[in-house]
């Protein structure tokens, strides 16, 4: 058996960006994710790697871009201010079908907000957040080796499609200790690169732009983006499921909610409740047709978020009968108890 | 018979977006001759700005990059990090320099970034049609000053290469003009300068390159040459500004 080693869910994520070849690192300071950034500093040093700590978000993302023009494996991490204020960079990666990894470990907004841990950014995170069409691929994790296991397969993701990929995390799975293991270093350090900028030694020039002036020409990128992300959505689908088969209530929710409502779903039981759960791990793609078989066979459907109700809108959407789901969230920072779920699928006070 | 005058290797055989005496074609040319003359084409890396040069990958027979607006320095710092052999150079106008990317420019240079950078200064926006820009002189007539521009509500004329001359990493700035064949021969080798020192690994360098907009000046071609001799140049004086890379 692997070794297992207690580290935070920010560290976990690090050292899995670089056992996954990543090599080119840069971010900016912001709470709660500022552990990456300081892990970054050292470890990327003794790996041979880029760390480099910019003068802002917008220049972290652009630093981002640079580097995956060139077909190298860049990272960059932020909480959701920051990742507001990368918003612009993430649609020009997008319009440029870049490979990155951009990492959200979200806290209470909106505006500054506070620091303590939110799932406020799932619209921004899956239904654009910048201009124009585009979707990123985003896997949610629930626990540390979740977190770990994401991170890994972001990179080959981001590479195998050229796009990006956001790990969206809160500020209490960045924060929070947990043993993991940690996959192997990989051994292929960069993208294939046959369309990338490296000097045009021995071929012919290329330009990467996402500026497409004539006419219909942008329509047909946007047709040929569409596709991409339309067979995304055929093969990268990924959820978990807890008691859910013959659940008579079913609770849904991502990331650490989830962890919250497998522990309801075990009091439930103990009451006697035939309650399970469902979580999406891919956010987008959303596991709609899965979500959509298993809710009819439930009688009633609780979506529990740590904001005013977002992935809920998809659920509700997926539902086979949108009156049958009910939700509970907590924002600001609040975190829902076990006994709050509980109490609100019960409909005791 | 012995050719004495031809098309860089650097350049593409397209034809031309900008406005009949506008200064890009001539910066454009003038890089493309440097980089064939240092024999660099086939690791050079450019990175183009938002604004009139976007299009700049259309004219260079190497690779380009396309950044977002103000960004390119931050943009030329990843390709440079990634792939510190290539040789990295980022174009920007005065709006995308001198405004919205005065974060990334500073912080560039205070790095000294091995980068060159080229800074086409015509005091004005061109691409989104003649609005006002950060270098446009005091009194100087745009869309968005039309009754020329007034210190007390819009500032002065930034000059980027004083502003930058105070930062360590700043090792090379130099301010050329295209007004003259003898001006336009300075802006070259301030050109081949500024690549030689990042080939050096000298760090960061910059050449500003005062460059004629005849339409949104609403001048001739001839009367914008003769507007930077006589006007912009008592602002923008030539020469070289600061030179640590020796």
């Amino acid at each position: 058996m692997k070794e297992k080693k207690l580290v935070c869910g920010n560290v976990a994520l690090s050292e899995a960006a670089i056992r996954a070849g990543c090599r080119f690192y840069f971010g900016y300071p912001i709470t709660p994710q500022n552990e990456v950034t300081s892990y970054m500093s050292l470890r990327m040093n003794e790996v041979g790697g880029v760390f480099l700590q910019a003068e802002s978000e917008l220049a972290s993302v652009n630093m981002v871009f640079g580097a995956a023009l060139t077909g190298a494996k860049a990272m960059t991490t932020s909480s959701s201010p920051g990742i507001s204020l990368m918003q612009e960079g993430i649609s020009y990666l997008a319009g440029c079908e870049l490979p990155a990894v951009i990492v959200n470990v979200m806290r209470g907004g909106p505006g500054l907000g506070n620091i303590a841990p939110s799932q406020s950014d799932y619209f921004q995170a899956v239904k654009g957040g910048g201009h124009g069409d585009y979707r990123l691929l985003v896997f949610a994790p629930s626990t540390l080796q979740e977190i770990v296991d994401y991170t890994y397969m972001a990179f080959s993701k981001a590479g195998q499609y050229r796009m990006q990929v956001m790990i969206l995390m809160d500020g209490l799975m960045g924060q929070m200790m947990e043993p993991v293991s940690f996959p192997e270093m990989s051994e292929s350090f960069s993208y294939r690169n046959d369309w990338a900028l490296t000097g045009c030694k021995k071929r012919e020039p290329r330009s990467i732009k996402s500026l497409f002036l004539e006419e219909g020409v942008l329509e047909r990128h946007n047709k040929n983006l569409q596709k991409k992300y339309g067979e995304i959505r055929e093969r990268e689908i990924l959820y978990d499921t807890f008691l859910a088969d013959d659940a008579d209530v079913l609770l849904t929710a991502f990331g650490f909610c989830g962890r919250l409502c497998k522990k309801a779903v075990e009091e439930l039981r103990g009451m006697g409740i035939k309650a399970g759960l469902f979580r999406p791990i891919t956010l987008w793609p959303f596991p709609g047709d899965v979500f959509t078989g298993l809710s009819k066979r439930s009688r009633k459907i609780f979506c529990v978020e740590m904001n005013a109700g977002q992935m809920v809108e998809d659920i509700m959407f997926y539902a086979d009968d949108k009156n049958k789901v009910g939700f509970i969230g907590r924002t600001g920072g609040g975190i829902p108890s076990v006994s709050e779920i509980v109490k609100a699928v019960t409909g005791k006070r | 018979m012995r050719e004495i005058y031809k098309k860089p290797e650097a350049l593409n055989d397209n034809i031309t977006h900008y406005c009949p005496g506008c200064g890009h074609g001539i910066a454009h040319r003038l890089i493309a001759e440097v980089i064939d003359e240092l024999k660099i084409r086939e690791r050079v890396i450019g990175v183009a700005p938002v604004g009139c040069a976007v299009l700049a990958y259309n004219y260079f027979n190497f690779d380009v990059a396309e950044s977002a607006h103000g960004r390119t320095p931050a943009v030329a710092t990843g390709i440079k990090r990634a792939l510190p052999d290539n040789i990295v150079f980022s174009y920007q106008g005065d709006g995308d320099l001198a405004a919205i990317g005065t974060a990334e420019i500073v912080h560039a240079a205070n790095r000294s970034e091995n980068i060159s950078v080229f800074f086409v200064n015509n005091t004005v926006y061109g691409m989104t049609g003649g609005q006002m820009a950060p270098t446009t002189l005091e009194g100087q007539k745009t869309l968005t000053t039309p009754s020329g521009r007034e210190k007390g509500t819009t500032g002065s004329p930034i000059k980027v290469c004083e502003l930058l001359s105070v930062l360590e990493g700043a090792r090379y700035l130099y301010r050329g003009a295209l007004s003259t064949p003898s001006n336009i021969l300075k802006v070259k080798k301030a050109i081949k300068d500024s690549f030689q020192i990042q080939i050096a690994k000298k760090g960061f360098s910059l050449v500003e390159i005062i460059s004629p907009c005849p339409t949104y000046w609403g001048l001739t071609p001839l009367e914008s040459l003769q507007y930077i001799d006589n006007k912009l140049l008592k602002v923008f004086p030539l020469g070289e500004i600061k030179n640590t890379a020796r």
